[in-house]
């Protein structure tokens, strides 16, 4: 079957009542948690996969991706509002998009993000249908050691490429890789660093682990700081509706946008946060009107917003494909796929061939949803913003709990009482998301490293079985060879740009999450 | 990730930023000797489940290394300061919901989660948040135990419906 009969079949699936219903809640949620700062679909995805566990495997991944498009429909809104952006690839549309708001030309901000999100969305979803296939044909003639060397090339994207630091990366990165070490090793059955303590003997729960870093950590790291807690919400005033001369500067912003962001998200080089940044670089320098950026120029809005969602849709292209995460949203979805018993990768569009289209289809429904969702319903999603911090972060920290118990309900027994294991774990991992936070350590690099590390290790060791025992099979294909090579470009080139003063770039590129 | 991240005022050498050396390299280690002391399957194989953590515990204590001369030269970024009764507040409310959960149940021992959370954020009328969050998270218990069949601790409070 060719492309187009394969995404049709997988329309017919993305059209079943069940499969609408997932998208809708994935997209609902999705946009919920893009609004509401301190949480983001990587969190939303992490809490939900204890809930879903008993669920449709297929519809809870619809579910996953709905979130994490909804999510980047939805940060814009809290970013020109707010000031703050709802999440981290958002974080340019707040340059230019509350300023516009602050002139009460935050209706036309509003539009030309979610417009340009729609676009992008629908471009970049279809871009994924139409490379994945030849994408599988290629990896499928990867064996371990050249899968080894691709999870070293995300290793090194995620930690060391972006970001203030090469060292704060790579720390990051081999803390999430000594975590994922504890437990039963799945070769073997030999039982690593758990410290005779059988809770530990399944490994840490990828859950309670993003839940504790980005739920917990984000919430002491803004209840301690000083500075966190002053934020003023603009009022939408005027129209929704785009001017003649909105559109005529749009249109084009969005289609660079979205040019940027599907390769940024489908090459494992980095997440949507990098790809808007470098869409508002872009923006900055073809716009006939330079002088009004810094002051409210909407193309610095519309180009970065597409750019986000395309490179969301990216993502999808080395998760799907390959099975390689490239953030950690990425990451935890793989996990959800790990849950149901399947392993995206080549022979995932073999295997489960209605599965995969059909999730491909359902993005271009939940596209559309988000369209509906975020423009005519944008009041609702404005009133998300006027709940209080404390209810909001206490609340917060009650579905943490909920989705960490979910994952193991596991009894821990101190001085005779009886105990939540699981939550005591929790609270080590918050803390230790907050000395990352304190320090200026990522966080994803750290995720991306418990899922993505117990599968590196596999591939390891059965390149070097095949090999039997010689490292030189690691690097005798020139595919293995090209992707280390790009793995220690990854390294290395950041740190002559750091050396020579170039880093400030690097950083802003940065995000904390997703 | 802010914006604004300047050269930080030489503060040489940063304490804590040497700690964290310290304890990565402690952590290094303790995974070196756990791995050395771990009886094991007479493996075969050139590979076995040995070497990764090996690596992991070698490529740590190398990153302390670096980190110790990064916090020696005050390479670290600036920190704001902080307040720490509202982190006491947070942690607080966690730990005794940790001790709690099993014994009185999901809905009372969140509740006092909420409360206590909230009051770090200066809510302080706990004769409103208490409540709140004793019925919030009873209705979460609901949805999520009886409804998606989610295994939650029941206490007194649970077991009457």
């Amino acid at each position: 079957m060719n492309t187009f009969e394969l995404l049709g079949a997988g329309l017919l699936t993305a059209f079943q009542w069940g499969n609408l219903l997932y998208a809708l809640i994935g997209v609902t949620l999705g946009t919920a948690v893009g609004v509401l700062p301190g949480i983001g679909p990587a969190l939303t995805v992490a809490l939900l996969l204890p809930v879903t566990y008993r669920l449709d495997p297929a519809g809870s991944l619809i579910m996953f991706a709905g979130i994490y498009y909804g999510g980047m429909y939805g940060g814009s809104t809290t970013s020109i509002l707010l000031n703050t952006p709802g999440e981290s690839a958002s974080i340019v549309t707040a340059l230019e998009g509350n300023k516009m708001a602050r002139k009460g030309r935050g209706g036309p901000a509003l539009a030309t993000a979610a417009i340009g999100s729609f676009i992008a969305g629908l471009v970049a979803t279809l871009g994924l249908a139409f490379i994945a296939p030849s994408v599988v044909k290629f990896a499928l003639s990867f064996g371990p050691s050249e899968y080894f060397a691709l999870m070293l090339l995300a290793f090194m994207t995620v930690s060391a490429a972006f970001g203030e630091s090469t060292l704060r990366g790579l720390t990051a990165l081999f803390i999430g890789l000594a975590l994922g070490l504890i437990g039963i090793d799945q070769l073997t059955g030999q039982t690593r660093l758990a410290m005779n303590t059988p809770n530990l003997f399944d490994g840490i729960s990828v859950t309670t682990l993003a839940v504790a870093l980005f739920a917990i950590g984000e919430t002491i790291a803004v209840v301690a700081s000083r500075t966190a807690m002053d934020d003023r919400i603009q009022a939408v005033k005027g129209s929704v509706w785009m001017s003649r001369e909105d559109w005529a500067r749009s249109w084009k912003s969005w289609l660079r946008g979205t040019a940027i962001g599907f390769p940024i998200g489908a090459m494992p080089a980095g997440g949507a946060d990098v790809a808007s940044f470098l869409s508002y670089s872009a923006e900055k320098q073809f716009s006939k009107h330079p002088e009004e950026f810094g002051q409210g120029a909407i193309e610095g809005v519309a180009g970065p917003e597409a750019a986000n969602n395309a490179s969301a849709a990216g993502t999808l292209v080395p998760l799907l494909t390959l099975g390689l995460p490239t953030t950690a949203t990425a990451a935890i979805m793989l996990a959800g796929f790990q849950q149901f018993g399947l392993q995206p990768g080549p022979l995932l569009f073999v295997t489960n061939a209605p599965l995969v289209w059909g999730l491909i289809a359902s993005l271009l429904v939940a596209n559309l949803m988000l369209l509906v969702l975020n423009l005519p319903l944008i009041g609702l999603w404005v009133r998300l913003l006027m709940i209080p911090r404390p209810w909001l972060y206490a609340g917060i920290l009650i579905f943490a709990t909920l989705g960490t118990i979910g994952a193991s309900a596991s009894t821990f027994v101190v001085f005779g009482i009886p105990t939540s294991f699981e939550l005591g774990l929790l609270l080590l991992f918050g803390l230790l998301g907050y000395l990352l936070r304190r320090f200026g350590y990522p966080i994803a690099p750290v995720v991306v490293g418990l899922i993505l590390g117990p599968m590196a290790e596999r591939s390891l060791r059965q390149a070097l079985q095949i090999g039997q025992g010689d490292p030189t099979v690691l690097v005798d294909s020139w595919i293995s060879v090209t992707l280390i090579g790009l793995a220690i470009a990854a390294v290395v080139v950041p740190m002559i740009l750091r050396a020579r003063g170039k880093g400030k770039m690097l950083a802003a590129m940065a995000g904390d999450e997703d | 990730m802010s914006l604004e991240a300047e050269q930080p005022v030489a503060r040489r050498p940063d304490r804590a930023a040497l700690l964290i050396a310290l304890v990565l390299a402690v952590v290094g280690l303790a995974i070196g000797w756990s791995t050395l002391q771990a009886g094991g399957v007479a493996a075969y194989t050139p590979v076995g489940p040995k070497t990764v953590p090996f690596i992991v515990a070698a490529c740590l204590i190398g990153l302390a290394l670096w980190t110790a001369v990064e916090a020696w030269r005050g390479n670290f970024p600036e920190r704001e300061e902080q307040q720490t009764a509202p982190i006491l507040w947070v942690v607080g409310g966690l730990i005794v919901q940790m001790l709690t959960i099993k014994t009185i149940g999901f809905s009372l021992a969140t509740g006092l989660l909420f409360a206590a959370t909230a009051f770090a954020f200066n809510e302080r009328r706990l004769w409103l948040t208490l409540p709140f969050g004793i019925v919030f998270s009873f209705a979460v218990w609901f949805i999520f135990a009886r409804g998606l069949q989610l295994s939650l601790p029941a206490g007194w409070l649970e077991r009457l419906v």
